[in-house]
């Protein structure tokens, strides 16, 4: 069993890895391409605090797409919402002790983890229904999809029909931090959830995953809407002025 | 009611959204450019040998340059969002017009070239070689893109198709696949000085003419200067207010305007354009050339404000852009906005008090008002977000008794399209033309019924010269479309001006 024990510990270190390190380095490459020309989607607000506000806004109310489809807002905003819930709930793994908000949204987190999936399925039946959507739909996104609702199901399964051991799987998180390989509960439910984490940590970065990092980035929603009282020169267009 | 070789779309009472036709208007695609429209611009005339490197490269060099276009093509999720919003799609069904469909054009490439899942799996991802037979979707598609931003307000990450339309458009120019109608009109701008290769003296002619038909009207003597150095306000317009109906009607006004402000004024031979199709074909360096000859003109006429007239895409270049691309602007009056909209400047007057307006003027019509999209979506006007759809249409509250706005989905920063803007103001697009302006034209028809309305007006040269093209395929009439400051001009009443009563008195008298 040890020997299943070590495969996971080295996929999630690996994992981990991956996800942090391509992460940083697309948000180091989108921090470090130049935004030459002032693009924000107008009307937009005229002081940082404001693109602050819009901002929050996107990432919590998801306010354009809300603007834009009601279906895709409704399923969508359940699926984040509930795996956002998901993930709190999530992080009594791996934090010792545990803080007193984790252990408030607890029973939350299931439901979130309900629906997460609903929405999953929501999101997903359009892709099939809507010839639209079917048309721009590739098989990556059927499998992203597929890959999510399955993390989502399994985790329910274990939560409704076949329990595991979650101190154990606690020891394991924690012993990873120190370099330890603890023994992890050898269910076969486990152990395909586990395993499709790891893959979602992996796919991350080189996957539409980026919308994530990439709503941040985005000129047409980040911008400060002040053109006239100020000059917003990238640094290869500095260039062209001085070689005039 | 316009001949036409296609089928006109129908207009409904409630819109519709389409099911999807595969490659309907794949035939369609402006004539290519030539030589001799491409060197000028420093593009090579036909394509070049390694064609597919060399795009491949640019497309790397555009990635690096704009944090857009890497943002845009990492972050779609396919959530469908857009696939609705874009007027081309929903006048021709053809699912290569929906955003994400064009988007996707390049981002297959972008994967296949720039990303591992793409290198590694194509298939999976939908990523693709860059063939001749994508090239030549390209060319047909991202010359059906109107780079009006729509798409950008309901996309969760403001994922703006324009941008993408402006690269590959760019892309194709640098390996020798430009479109005829923008670069041999930047091509004009850099000999003549504006679009429609209306030279100095043309000019002057023109804007004699005008003084005289304004005399004629109003027994006031408003002057349309012409290069006149030393005068207060530099006033950048489109070309097409020269010559053209509805435009000229709002060039008068502009004068009238300027007249009443007691404000000194000139046009300009050198800077005689308000357009920048830079802009439309992706081109920071043409953009910016464009741009310096208003800089060049505004220091040679020794002004001190620049004002714009009406035209969307040079408001969004002028509003958005002409600070970064030719300023700074310290010698000008630091104390009006540079530059300003002709718009802002009426209306602070009418907030001032200073213009005296006899509505009945208009009465002969009742409008509603098309917000162009670059004014829309890409600029401002005053103070507050927003002012780029309540000044407009405080400006005709205060000229007009009658008017009423269409359907609240399609204006303001949901605007449609005229369905000719982007560079695709060309009668080899027509087709694309009629079918994109669908959208626009049926929230209109519903107006019209409802309402009673007679005319829009506009605040854009693409516009009005669209529409008054495409109506007659929907059985309305050219002339349903004017300026806004043709409405000025009508009710404007100038110090000292013959009014009607005058008018009657001196019958009275001859009696
Ligand atoms: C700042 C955080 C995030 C924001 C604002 C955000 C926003 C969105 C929005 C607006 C959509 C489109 C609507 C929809 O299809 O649901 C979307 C789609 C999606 N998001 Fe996120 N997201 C975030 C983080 C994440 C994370 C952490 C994951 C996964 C681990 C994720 C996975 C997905 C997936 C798979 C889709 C596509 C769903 C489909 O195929 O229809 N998102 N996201
Ligand atoms: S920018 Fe306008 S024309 Fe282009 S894809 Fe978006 S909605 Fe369509
Ligand atoms: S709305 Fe944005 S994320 Fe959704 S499919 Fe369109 S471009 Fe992609």
């Amino acid at each position: 069993m040890s020997f299943i024990s070590t495969i996971y510990a080295y996929v999630f270190y690996f994992a981990a890895f991956v996800l942090v390190a391509g992460l940083a380095a697309k948000v180091v490459q989108y921090a470090r391409a130049p935004a030459p020309l002032k693009i924000p989607t107008t009307p937009a607000p005229t002081t940082r605090a404001g693109v602050v506000f819009r901002l929050t806004r996107e990432v919590v109310f998801f306010e354009s797409l809300f603007r834009g489809n009601k279906w895709i807002w409704i399923f969508g905003w359940m699926f984040h919402f509930g795996l956002f819930l998901v993930t709190l709930r999530h992080l009594r793994y791996f934090i010792e002790p545990v803080w007193a908000p984790i252990q408030f949204i607890q029973p939350f987190g299931i439901y979130g983890g309900i629906a997460m999936v609903v929405g999953l399925a929501g999101l997903w039946a359009r892709r099939f229904l809507v010839d639209r959507v079917r048309y721009i739909t590739s098989l990556s996104d059927h499998l992203i999809l597929a890959l999510l609702i399955t993390i989502g199901l399994s985790g329910l399964a274990m939560q409704f029909l076949a329990h595991t051991d979650v101190i154990r799987v606690k020891e394991f998180f924690q012993g990873l931090y120190v370099g330890q390989i603890m023994l992890l509960p050898a269910d076969p439910l486990l152990l395909l959830h586990l395993l499709l984490v790891a893959a979602l940590m992996i796919i991350f970065p080189y996957s539409k995953l980026l919308h994530m990092p990439g709503l941040f980035f985005s000129p047409s929603r980040n911008q400060v809407d002040n053109p006239r009282e100020r000059r917003h020169v990238a640094g290869w267009a500095r260039r062209l002025e001085q070689s005039q | 009611m316009a001949k036409a070789d296609f089928e006109v779309p129908v207009l409904k009472q409630y819109p519709e959204i389409p099911e999807i036709e595969p490659g309907v208007m794949a035939h369609s695609s402006p004539f290519k450019s030539k030589e001799e429209f491409q060197a000028p611009l420093g593009y090579p005339g036909t394509l070049v040998d390694d064609w597919q490197e060399k795009a491949i490269d640019k497309m790397g060099e555009l990635l690096g340059r704009y944090r857009g276009l890497r943002v845009y093509l990492d972050s779609c999720v396919k959530c469908g969002s857009c696939t609705d919003k874009c007027h081309y799609y929903l006048g021709t069904h053809d699912p290569k017009n929906m955003p994400v469909g064009r988007q996707d054009l390049m981002r297959k490439v972008y994967r296949r070239y720039f990303t591992l899942a793409g290198k590694y799996f194509p298939k999976l991802v939908g990523a693709e070689d860059f063939t001749e037979e994508v090239l030549n979707d390209w060319y047909s598609y991202f010359h059906q893109c109107s780079q009006c931003r729509r798409c950008s307000v309901f996309c969760p990450y403001g994922i703006d198709t324009a941008e993408i339309s402006m690269a590959a458009r760019e892309i194709m120019d640098h390996i020798g696949v430009g479109q005829k109608y923008c670069n041999e009109i930047i091509g004009k701008v850099y000999k003549i000085g504006n679009n429609l290769g209306l030279p100095g003296p043309a000019l002057e002619d023109t804007l004699e003419g005008l003084e005289e038909d304004v005399y004629d009207d109003t027994g006031v003597e408003v002057k349309y200067p012409l290069d006149q150095e030393g005068a207060e306000i530099l006033l950048i317009t489109p070309s097409a207010d020269f010559f053209a109906e509805p435009h000229v009607d709002g060039l008068i006004g502009y004068g009238k305007v300027f007249h009443e402000a007691g404000v000194s004024w000139t046009l300009s031979s050198h800077a005689s354009e308000a357009a920048n199709f830079g802009m439309f074909i992706g081109s920071y360096e043409n953009m910016r050339r464009v741009a310096l000859r208003i800089r060049e003109a505004a220091i040679k006429l020794g002004v001190k404000r620049i004002v714009f007239g009406e035209c969307g895409h040079a408001w969004r270049v002028a509003y958005s852009f002409l600070n970064t691309l030719a300023g700074p602007w310290d010698f000008l009056d630091q104390r009006y906005p540079i530059p300003q909209h002709i718009c802002e400047f009426t209306y602070d007057l009418i907030q001032q008090g200073k213009l005296r307006f006899d509505k009945s003027q208009n009465d002969d019509m009742v409008l509603t008002y098309h917000d162009s999209c670059n004014v829309s979506r890409a600029s401002r006007m005053g103070d507050r977000p927003g002012g780029q759809f309540d000044i407009p249409r405080a400006i005709i509250r205060a000229t007009c008794n009658n008017f009423y706005d269409m359907d609240e989905d399609t204006i303001r920063d949901r605007t449609f399209c005229c369905g000719g803007g982007g560079g695709l103001l060309t009668d080899d697009l027509m087709e694309i033309r009629v079918k994109g302006a669908q959208p626009r034209v049926e929230a209109l028809n519903n107006v019209m019924q409802e309402k009673g309305v007679t005319h829009m007006a506009a605040i854009c040269a693409i516009c009005k010269s669209q529409f008054t093209k495409v109506l007659p395929y929907y059985g309305m009439d050219m002339d349903q479309i004017v300026s806004v400051h043709q409405l000025v001009s009508n009710a404007l009443i100038l110090t000292g001006q013959n009014t009607d009563e005058d008018e009657e008195e001196v019958a009275d008298e001859a009696a």
